[in-house]
């Protein structure tokens, strides 16, 4: 009797350890979907970290979307199709929005290259004078 | 000292790369200020409006009314064009068009045009009391208590409206307070679209 309790118990412990390690993933896998859509009665905040009562919604229907099987892939899916692409935090770099990801890469080293010449230009000035 | 002057006072290489990187800089900036950052492009219009379930908590007025409790779902008035109004009593605009939305609803009941409001965000109860201090509301209001079919139709605030077409389709959204002339015009042209 003691015994099959001791096995009873020791399977609802595994049981109960399963379970939290399910809900560990889940949790993990919500927070990393959830932290890449856009809060939309926000200023840039993701629904992860949105207070807000519908980021909260968002955040739990994430959370089930998963829960039920579907890939993040498809979650994001579901989020652009409702909200439009504005709704991702970080676009797709594609298109227009290659825009996003070259500007600043190409403002820099436009920079880079002027503060270079324009360096160059007053070190090597007074050399060549005297 | 005179050598560092250019005799044409004016180095046009120089003003030409310039003005090549500036302007399209200011071209992008110029084409984000004729935008509203707070306004989101919806993606729903031309698409299936998507279905719902949702209580009524408001009856409406004769004529409109469904009972307080009856569910109430879109697939259900197919062949008809119905206007969806995302609604909540701590929403400004929501007053300001409440007026023009109960007298539209009411001039078009009978010709077909099913009215509702959806409530996004808000307790039925406070929703009652503020009809009630509005004077009334002729359509039914149902509830959306997790803020689901909110979401479904991709609501971020209040008050925002669907014109969905006899086949379902989602054929216009409205953001902020809506006046009788953008109705009657949304409503005439859908009206007299053939169903298919």
């Amino acid at each position: 009797m003691t015994a099959v309790m001791v096995t009873t118990s020791a399977m609802g412990q595994s049981v109960t350890g399963a379970t939290v390690a399910v809900d560990t993933v889940l949790d993990r896998r919500t927070r990393e979907v959830a932290s890449e859509l856009r809060c939309p009665v926000c200023q840039g905040l993701s629904i992860a970290d949105s207070p807000s009562e519908l980021a909260q919604e968002m955040k739990g229907l994430v959370r089930e979307q998963l829960a039920s099987g579907k890939s993040p892939e498809q979650v994001r899916a579901y989020f652009i199709d409702k909200y439009g692409e504005w709704v991702l935090l970080a676009p797709k770099p594609e298109g227009f929005n290659l825009l996003v990801y070259l500007l600043p890469a190409a403002l820099v080293m436009g920079g880079g290259w002027f503060v270079w010449r324009y360096v160059r230009r007053h070190t090597d000035t007074p050399a060549e004078q005297v | 000292m005179d050598d560092a002057i250019p005799a044409t006072g004016l180095n046009w290489r120089r003003a030409s790369i310039a003005g090549a990187v500036a302007l399209p800089i200011i071209a992008l900036l110029a084409f984000g200020m004729t935008r509203d950052p707070g306004e989101i492009t919806s993606p729903l219009p031309g698409k299936m409006a998507p279905d719902f379930a949702l209580e009524v908590f408001a009856q409406g007025e004769p004529g409109q009314e469904r009972m307080v409790g009856d569910t109430v779902r879109l697939s259900e008035m197919r062949g008809q064009v119905v206007v969806l109004n995302f609604w909540g009593s701590w929403c400004l605009e929501c007053r300001r068009e409440h007026q023009a939305l109960t007298n539209v609803a009411s001039e078009y009941a009978t010709k077909g045009v099913k009215f509702f409001g959806v409530l996004y965000n808000d307790q039925p109860s406070t929703a009652l009391r503020w009809i009630q201090e509005m004077g009334g509301q002729s359509y039914p209001s149902v509830n959306d208590p997790r803020t689901r079919t909110s979401i479904d139709y991709g609501i971020y605030g209040a008050p925002e409206t669907f014109f969905i077409a006899k086949n379902g389709v989602v054929a216009y959204k409205h953001i902020g307070a809506l006046t009788e002339a953008i109705m009657i015009q949304k409503l005439d042209s859908l009206i007299a679209a053939p169903s298919s």
